[in-house]
């Protein structure tokens, strides 16, 4: 074996260290979330931090979807969550379009009060949001949770969308138009399918999002029949104590669909967010 | 087929025209070439007519009907890209499908219009395939394809070869002029390349800074040329350019040498210095005794004849030759300019003056 070989057998072993390195310590909580969730309550304190269990049991798995109310929360989750990423998927295609194809008055404007809408933490403005859904009946509703997360996420899906867009060539639609298409027919049959990927991207981040929020499923909703998981998470800690176990299964169940999804759209989410990296 | 006429057509992005006073007939059948550097407008014009971008001012007619607010669908040209923008999720077949079938013609039609025009373009075996999986030249044919399949009133190019290499992008040429007059179609190309544009074309559009130079045919654009840029841009090697000077006896002298006799044009005055050119492949060499006495500075062997830099005082010059005579850097030789080979222009204005 020469030095050179020696050299790149050396690099790729690094390189590959460094990667499980990196992806060790990423999936670490998720892997502690797996191993909490099947810790029988009896060993829960007793073993310190052993990395798994001397015994595993499905019990707090049981208890969540038997006795809990986590289905319901899982239902009021998947229909916000879904209904979030239909609209603000929709709402952000028909804007990033507009940014990317169309020169308008107060374009500039627009966009910047977008991405100053970026910029503020959200919790600054729980209390003016509150006011402003309570007389309109929409708080303690899904459809107030929906009409927030799709406002806050539409912007930024909205940039996503551009940048998609920006990806395909003018000149495709133009020559749509020249065969005979209006602009939109040409945006629907010639643009739309080849954003699919940008699509399915934009589509799954906006679910993640509202997937995972608290914060205001916590302050606009207070009754459980409205509460969305990651607000019911919290039902899990009472005065005296916090019921890891279930809390965790749980935790374990609500990563179930957003895991499908992702496995879902992969392939065209590595496309999507690589598309106008390079030169198609 | 169709006649498309532009009056003082005029195009403004609000940073200056890119496009002022544009006025143009195309006649019914005709293979017209806008031809300039890139940003004369060429494409800017190509575009207006196609409909994609709205005119500042003026007016485009297509048969006699004003179009300016007609939207591109509905003005029945076809238009090739030099992107071929061909449509990447459709198969060939469907790429030369889409117009038809947004004109809803029945199935049968549809599919006897795309193989009699793939046919013909060579393409039959290539019509399940995607884009992608096509050469640079099979992508060509396709969007030459997807136009011709339309039957229009007339063709726009834009610039279609220049993504081919060289070879096929003679054989394109050729191609295309071929399906011009099995088809007799109206057609406009945009090419910044003046070979294109001279072997292509019935008229050439000659265009530089947003407006029209010279209109005509190739060969009188190459003789005839109505001012210094147009000169300049056809012809390669590109004609000569030399500073002279009017003597009263109609000899035009540079550097301290004759080049030329000329019957001066009415209206110059002897001493006026003008600006000559000079066809490289219209100058001959002699003896330095009987012409004027340049120095051969380079020499380029072509295969045809050879390309041989000249150099008179500062001024330097291009002839291209047959004569076999050896030449080396260096050689002093005599200069022939027969007569009627000088161009005269005004060096300001850049009008021809002869």
């Amino acid at each position: 074996m020469n030095k050179t070989a020696t050299h790149i057998i050396g690099a790729r072993l690094l390189h590959a260290l460094a990667l499980a390195a990196f992806v060790a310590f990423a999936l670490f909580p998720l892997f502690w979330l797996l191993k909490v969730s099947l810790t029988p309550d009896d060993l829960m304190y007793g073993e310190g931090v052993r990395l798994w269990p001397s015994r595993v049991t499905l019990d707090h798995y049981g208890s969540v979807l038997r006795h809990s109310q986590f289905p319901l929360f899982f239902r009021n989750s998947l229909i916000v969550s879904a209904a979030t990423g239909l609209l603000a998927t929709a709402a952000a295609s028909a804007a990033g379009y507009a940014f990317s194809r169309f020169r308008f008055r107060g374009k500039a404007w627009v966009m910047g009060v977008m991405l100053v809408s970026q910029m503020f933490p959200l919790v600054i403005i729980v209390a003016p949001i509150f006011r402003l859904l309570s007389p309109l009946g929409l708080t303690n509703s899904l459809s107030g949770l929906v009409v927030v997360y799709t406002a806050f996420n539409t912007p930024f899906a909205a940039f996503l969308m551009q940048s998609f867009f920006e990806a395909i060539p003018k000149d495709l639609e133009e020559a749509a138009m020249m065969d005979g298409a209006t602009r939109f027919q040409a945006l629907r049959r010639v643009i739309l399918p080849l954003t699919l990927p940008g699509l399915a991207a934009t589509g799954g981040f906006v679910f993640t999002a509202a997937w995972s929020e608290l914060l205001f499923s916590l302050m606009l909703n207070s009754s459980a029949a409205v509460s969305t998981f990651p607000a019911g998470l919290l039902g899990f800690v009472s005065k005296f104590s916090v019921d890891f176990g279930q809390m965790m299964a749980a935790g374990v169940l609500a990563l179930l669909p957003v895991g499908a999804f992702f496995l879902l759209i992969q392939r065209y989410l590595v496309q999507g967010l690589t598309a106008g990296a390079v030169k198609g | 087929m169709a006649t498309i006429t532009l009056s003082n057509l005029s195009k403004d992005y609000g940073g200056g025209p890119v496009l002022r006073g544009i006025d143009l007939e195309i006649r019914e059948g005709e293979f017209v070439a806008l031809m300039g550097p890139s940003g004369c407008g060429k494409s800017t014009l190509l575009r207006l007519i196609a409909g994609l971008e709205e005119p500042s001012g003026g007016e485009i007619r297509i048969d006699g009907r004003r179009v300016n607010e007609v939207a591109p669908k509905d003005r029945d040209l076809a238009m090739v890209f030099q992107s071929y923008a061909l449509y990447p999720h459709m198969t060939v077949r469907e790429n030369m499908s889409f117009a038809l079938k947004q004109r809803r013609l029945p199935q049968a039609e549809i599919t006897r219009a795309v193989e009699g025009a793939a046919a013909k373009l060579g393409l039959t075996n290539l019509l399940e395939r995607k884009p992608k999986a096509l050469s640079g030249g099979q992508r060509q044919r396709v969007a030459m394809g997807r136009a011709i399949v339309r039957n229009p009133k007339a063709f726009l190019f834009d610039e279609p070869l220049s993504n081919l290499d060289a070879r096929l992008r003679e054989q394109m040429r050729y191609e295309i002029r071929k399906l011009h007059r099995e088809l007799g179609a109206t057609s406009v190309y945009v090419t910044h390349d003046q070979v294109e544009a001279m072997t292509m074309a019935d008229r050439i559009v000659a265009l530089n800074d947003g407006a029209i130079q010279q209109v005509g045919a190739p060969q009188e654009l190459y003789d005839q040329p109505a001012n210094l840029f147009v000169a300049g841009f056809l012809g390669s090697p590109p004609m000569n350019f030399v500073d002279a000077t009017l003597a009263p006896d109609g000899a035009l002298v540079a550097e301290g040498q004759t080049l030329a006799r000329v019957s001066p044009p009415a209206g110059l005055a002897a001493g006026t210095t003008l600006t000559l050119g000079l066809r490289p492949e219209r100058l001959a060499l002699t003896d330095p005794t009987k012409g004027s006495a340049v120095r051969v500075d380079v020499v380029e062997t072509t295969g045809t004849g050879r390309v041989v830099h000249l150099a008179l005082g500062p001024q330097r010059l291009k002839l291209f030759t047959m004569d076999p005579r050896p030449l080396a850097p260096g050689d002093v030789v005599g200069l022939v300019v027969p007569p009627g080979a000088p161009l005269l222009f005004d060096p300001v204005s850049g009008a021809r003056l002869s």
